[in-house]
């Protein structure tokens, strides 16, 4: 199959659109200073200069130093790319910006919990893809179920569209989180 | 300083040490409650210098005024909510044009904030995206390195506006003072040397190159004096013709041999015609702007393109180049003229010639000439007979307004060294002038420093003429009056079928009884043989002066590219078919401003 790099398609149940010809789908790490506003500056950035994002999260990540990790999912063509990054990199508080798609192997991971409400039969097969995705319980009632879920943000979309017809109430994702392979770090 | 026994002292008076520590000398503000403290400071010294505008956002152009004839920042204080909010247009001004800038605002108490307290505004949320960066100072031993922090910020890398909001608690606590010295940002440093191999590189395409063109910008005149000389060098050097932006006018001098004039929507048809067919563009400090490109698919299709800029983000952003050159203007050229000149700085003179002739005939068009009157002042008439008194006068400042007499002066008026033309270009701000003024003078005091306005703009922010009196600042301001909103005039005109749609200008003041009012000194003008008298009059007198230059009401301002048409479809005043105007201005590039 040919299939173009940060794309999703290789997903059979690709909750995320197309992309537009000519753009791609990056995954940009960011390092900041934990500071108030960082977050609102960042998204202030892509509201501002219309650039899309399809997935962001923060969390600090090095107390000590004060420091956060913003993961980015961006959509846009190359040459606009790389102005968010360009942007990004001139922002007093970044340190250093890194495109996880294109600068080296990295793994990605998202967490879900998703709920469904449904029984009998439906109860039983929500079950079984339960142990197929090697999702957790973590609530059940009579009625319904709670699963947690963590993987590529594309095997997610899988889980959540074959539990949408066995009685899916409700979704929550965390966004991705995402790193280099190998010994290296920021 | 008002040190207290255990080597503290207040966040008041430490602002007012962090400025003198960072060499600042004027400050443009206005009082209010939550800057107080700031002001009972500036009263006890006499080292800085305290401008009282009659508008926070005359404070801000004035200290772009300030910063743009000086190369140092502009510092601006205001008080919290609406000073803040009067300061913003002032901010998004001097970030569009790389202007250095640092903002000091009151905020309310750290106690307060967030509870709709009397003037509090969310300054900091407010200014975000017009500010390079921003800060809340919440702790008084945080302010004076975030002050000095703030003065790198705005100063290196692509200038720009930066703010510090103080609340009132932060200014009357005690904190221990920070220098200059201890006060680095680990984060931000931008890179000023460029990458030598691509300079080579650039030397290599200079040495082939058969029809060249230097297309420099404001980011010239922010590397500072040297980096103009440099320029000056390189362009003698290889004999390739240059034209600049409107920012960047005076970087290379008007007089110059290789001078083509200004490129861009209202620029020489010599210099857009050179960017259209050339082989290798060189952009110096430039950022491809719209008004320059028109439109991106037919702009300069068969060029090389260099770029030197100190901003990655500068970089294909708007069109794709061959050697980005990431560093400060005035580094890069001294090695590129390093490298340049050890291979012999050779060029293909051959070539180069007959580029030259081909140029001679785009020159020949006379692309700024008009048809004169002896009846009516026709506005190029008049900003020609202006720039012929200051050019005989010497030593002059000029700042404009936005609009036709906008382009007009950046046509008619020559430059002959960086620093000495301030204009609003990104933003484009009516009132930007008359306070700009304000700010060139008192950093200029014996300079002649010359407003060139539009009636309309110059109502914009006029109350500054006020500030101007009580300061003794002989500024000129020079109106070309057309009662009308001529630029958007024109534009109806040609773009809207003529209709004028609150595009006129009814009710305006007796201009000379306005100055008279202010204090200063009022002349009008309505015959093209009075002029000179009238100019020399004004330059003379040794006050402010609002000279009311009655013009020609529906002049046109030509060349003119068309929005979101290409450097090829300029029209020419000599263009008088309406057909053909119609004809190059269709409804697509009715969407692009
Ligand atoms: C009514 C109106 C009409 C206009 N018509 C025209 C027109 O016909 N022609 C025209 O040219 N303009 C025109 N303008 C102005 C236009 O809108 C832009 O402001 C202008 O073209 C931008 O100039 P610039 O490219 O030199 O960039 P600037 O805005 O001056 O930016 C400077 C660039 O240099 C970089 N830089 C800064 N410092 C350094 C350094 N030390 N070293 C290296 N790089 C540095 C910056 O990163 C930036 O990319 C008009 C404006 C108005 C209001
Ligand atoms: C603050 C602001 N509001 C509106 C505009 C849009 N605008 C651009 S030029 C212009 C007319 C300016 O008229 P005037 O100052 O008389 O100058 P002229 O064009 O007649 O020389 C207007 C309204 C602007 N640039 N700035």
């Amino acid at each position: 199959m040919d299939l173009k790099r940060g794309s999703s398609s290789q997903s059979a149940y690709n909750l995320r659109s197309a992309l537009p010809e000519g753009e791609e789908r990056r995954t940009l790490s960011v390092l900041v200073d934990n500071e108030s506003g960082v977050l609102a500056r960042v998204i202030g950035l892509f509201s501002g200069r219309g650039y899309n994002i399809e997935s962001l999260t923060v969390a600090e990540t090095d107390h000590t130093g004060h420091l956060s990790r913003i993961t980015v999912v961006a959509t846009g063509t190359p040459m606009v790319i790389e102005q968010i990054k360009a942007q990004l990199e001139r922002m007093v508080p970044v340190h250093r910006v890194r495109d996880l798609t294109v600068e080296s192997p990295s793994v990605q991971r998202e967490l879900a919990l998703v709920k469904v409400a449904n029984t009998g039969e439906q109860r039983v097969e929500s079950l079984r893809l339960k142990d197929a995705f090697r999702a957790q319980v973590v609530d059940a009632s009579l009625k319904s179920f709670v699963f947690e879920l963590t993987g590529d943000p594309e095997k997610i979309d899988a889980f959540v569209d074959l539990l949408r017809p066995l009685g899916l109430v409700d979704v929550s994702r965390t966004g991705v989180a995402a790193i280099s392979r190998g010994p290296d770090g920021m | 300083m008002v040190d207290n026994k255990n080597g503290t002292m207040t966040g008041a008076a430490m602002v007012i040490k962090a400025l003198t520590d960072q060499g600042v000398d004027t400050v443009f503000g206005y009082p209010g409650g939550a800057v107080l403290p700031i002001y009972d400071e500036l009263f006890k010294q006499n080292q800085i210098r305290h401008v009282l505008v009659r508008h926070e956002q005359g404070a801000t152009h004035a200290a772009e005024g300030y910063a743009r004839s000086t190369g140092k920042p502009g510092v601006v204080l205001v008080t919290s909510g609406p000073g803040a909010t009067n300061a913003v247009t002032g901010m998004q001004d001097a970030l569009m044009d790389s202007i250095p800038m640092v903002v000091l605002t009151g905020q309310v108490p750290t106690f307060m904030i967030g509870n709709d307290a009397f003037q509090e505004a969310d300054t900091v949320g407010i200014t975000r995206p017009c500010t390079k960066h921003n800060w809340l100072v919440k702790d008084t031993d945080a302010l004076s390195k975030t002050i000095h922090e703030a003065f790198y910020v705005a100063t290196t890398g692509r200038p720009g506006p930066v703010l510090i909001d103080i609340p009132k608690d932060v200014q009357f606590a005690d904190g221990v003072y920070t220098s200059p010295r201890n006060a680095k940002i680990k984060t931000y440093e931008p890179r000023v040397k460029g990458d030598l191999t691509q300079i080579q590189q650039a030397v290599e395409l200079i040495r082939e190159a058969k029809q060249p063109v230097f297309y420099t910008g404001g980011g010239v005149i922010n590397s500072g004096p040297q980096a103009s000389q440099l320029l000056r060098e390189l362009v003698a050097a290889t004999g390739f013709p240059i034209t600049s932006t409107l920012m960047g006018l005076g970087a290379y001098p008007a007089s110059g041999e290789s001078w083509l004039g200004m490129l861009g929507m209202h620029g020489s048809y010599e210099a857009n015609l050179a960017m259209h067919d050339c082989d290798l563009m060189i952009c110096i400090g430039a950022r491809f702007d719209d008004r320059i490109t028109g439109r991106l698919d037919a702009f300069s299709p068969n060029s090389k393109k260099i770029h030197i800029d100190i901003d990655p983000s500068s970089i294909n952003k708007n069109i794709r180049v061959d050697v980005p050159i990431v560093g400060d203007v005035g580094h890069v050229l001294e090695d590129m003229l390093r490298i340049f000149r050890s291979g012999g700085a050779k060029t293909d003179a051959a070539a180069i010639a007959d580029w030259w002739k081909v140029i001679e005939t785009w020159r020949a068009v006379d692309c700024f000439s008009y048809k004169n009157s002896d009846e009516v002042i026709k506005p190029q008439y008049a900003v020609q007979r202006l720039a012929d008194a200051l050019v005989k006068h010497g030593d002059y400042y000029v700042t404009t307004e936005v609009g036709q007499h906008q382009m007009w002066a950046a046509q008619y008026i020559p430059f002959e060294a960086p620093n000495r033309w301030m204009t609003s270009g990104g933003l484009g701000t009516m009132g930007y002038g008359l306070p700009a003024a304000v700010g060139v003078q008192m950093a200029h005091p014996k300079s002649l420093v010359v407003d060139v306005a539009g009636e309309a703009s110059f109502l914009m922010n006029m109350q500054e003429m006020s500030t101007a009196v009580q300061y003794r600042l002989p500024v000129k301001v020079f109106i070309l009056n057309n009662e009308r909103l001529g630029m958007v005039r024109q534009w109806q005109e040609l773009l809207h079928g003529e209709r004028y749609s609150s595009s006129y200008s009814e009710a305006l003041p007796d201009f000379v009884k306005l100055a008279e009012a202010f204090g200063g000194k009022g002349i009008q003008c309505s015959q093209p043989g009075d002029l000179d008298e009238a100019i020399a009059e004004m330059i003379a007198y040794d006050g402010p002066v609002i000279f009311d230059c009655l013009v020609e009401k529906h002049e046109n301002c030509f060349p003119m590219i068309p929005s979101g048409k290409a450097h090829n479809e300029m029209l020419l005043s000599s263009d008088v078919d309406p057909e053909k105007i119609a004809n190059a201005i269709k409804s697509d590039g009715a969407v692009m401003v």
